[in-house]
């Protein structure tokens, strides 16, 4: 009798065990997705997943309210106008960004960052711009200088407002950058011991001190925010605020383990709508 | 020349002589000059940020001033109860991964955030909870 028990767990182990390992093998941004989306539906059922696009304020009507009013009158459309002329002002050699990007840099934004085969790397939507300006005989901006890059990517993302997320990750090679990503988003980093799942998977929807966690699926789309009326911050800033409230010694931005997070990071977020540009607290 | 260096040299051995007597003198009563410092309490090192932080995570029902406390973790309360024996509240204060790999509960003791010291202070306080 305590054999068959036994038995019978172990088949029941063995097969779960295949059951995992075929998840293991087959997975995909996609199904990685989809299971982030069944834990946070399982635990709140009564929030769409559209909603994520709002981050924490899907979980708190009156925060959501506070937003919407904010949102009619932006306090930061007079800093999205000065990204509007630098978007608008030609390169010394008469060209412009939207002569050098995809479809004259419009609808593009949910298409980063993107895996680039000839240069083995992820490119960042801050990555493609550089690289317009160098192309076109300017200097590259710095990531971290939001009065340049951040301006101009605020303005820019606005030209692909409503697009959706559409990260693809289909190369052998692309796969094992969204991989590192993942590895980096599920490590436990710093003194106090957290990864970045602790907090956006584990604890999504739930309350550290007064401040409410947003989920991981939808953050992506609302990057960069102007926080507190027109304080930009940028994703990878964000991450990097991240790193050092958990006492990590933060990868710099635009590193490939800071564009590799930002790939698995924004791959979460496919078949959800850009938000450009948003207010946060 | 050869006069001004010996009195530079002079100079500096002197100053050692100062300095190294000032860290004695100062080493020999610790709490001397300065207002003798009040002794950290538990609670003191659970409610600080940069200490233990518990309420960022916990909250703390019969505590009156446990103020805008967190959601990550159960509240603590009725923990002589839930933990018999002390030690294993300790230690589960002192690396909470150790019983649970996916608890989010900073390992206090095991990444030194808190010293054996103040660990013993904080597990008293949240002890009495």
């Amino acid at each position: 009798m305590k054999q068959q028990i036994i038995m019978k767990l172990l088949t029941v182990m063995a097969g779960l065990g295949i059951a995992l390992g075929a998840v293991t093998t087959h997975a995909s941004p996609e199904k990685d997705r989809q299971e982030f989306i069944k834990h946070y539906t399982a635990k709140f059922p009564n929030i769409k997943v559209e909603d994520y696009v709002y981050g924490a304020l899907a979980f708190d009507a009156d925060g959501r309210a506070q937003y919407d009013a904010i949102m009619e009158f932006p306090p930061f459309d007079s800093e999205i106008e000065k990204g509007r002329q630098m978007w608008e002002t030609p390169f010394k050699n008469g060209k412009t960004y939207a002569d050098c990007l995809p479809n004259g840099g419009k609808q593009i934004a949910g298409n980063y960052p993107m895996f680039d085969e000839a240069k083995g790397k992820v490119v960042t939507l801050h990555d493609a711009i550089n690289q317009c300006r160098t192309a076109n005989g300017e200097e590259a901006f710095k990531l971290n200088d939001m009065k340049t890059m951040g301006l101009l990517t605020a303005y820019m993302r606005t030209l692909s407002d409503g697009m959706m997320m559409n990260i693809k990750a289909e190369t052998p090679r692309a796969m094992a950058a969204y991989e590192d990503g993942k590895k980096t988003f599920f490590s436990r980093k710093g003194q106090l011991n957290f990864a970045c799942a602790s907090c956006h998977v584990q604890n999504a929807g739930s309350r550290l001190r007064s401040e409410l966690i947003s989920p991981a699926v939808g953050h992506a789309v609302h990057w960069p925010v102007f926080r507190g009326g027109d304080n930009l911050v940028s994703l990878q800033n964000r991450y990097s605020g991240c790193f050092s409230q958990v006492r990590a010694v933060s990868p710099a931005v635009g590193s490939e383990t800071m564009n590799n997070l930002e790939y698995f990071h924004s791959a979460l977020s496919n078949g959800l709508p850009l938000k450009a540009s948003v207010f946060r607290k | 020349m050869r006069k001004l260096r010996h009195v530079a040299a002079a100079a500096c051995a002197i100053s050692t002589i100062v300095l190294s007597g000032n860290v004695l003198a100062q080493a020999a009563t610790p709490s001397g000059a300065t207002a003798p410092k009040k002794e950290v309490t538990g609670k003191e090192l659970a409610f600080d940020r940069r200490k233990g932080n518990c309420l960022a995570c916990h909250g703390m029902p019969t505590v009156p001033d446990a103020e805008s406390t967190g959601l990550y973790g159960p509240p603590l309360i009725a923990m002589s109860a839930r933990f018999p024996d002390k030690a294993k509240l300790r230690a589960q204060i002192w690396d909470a991964t150790a019983i649970n790999p996916s608890s989010a509960m900073i390992p206090f003791g095991k990444h030194g955030v808190l010293s054996e010291a103040e660990i013993d202070k904080v597990t008293d306080f949240v002890y009495g909870l």
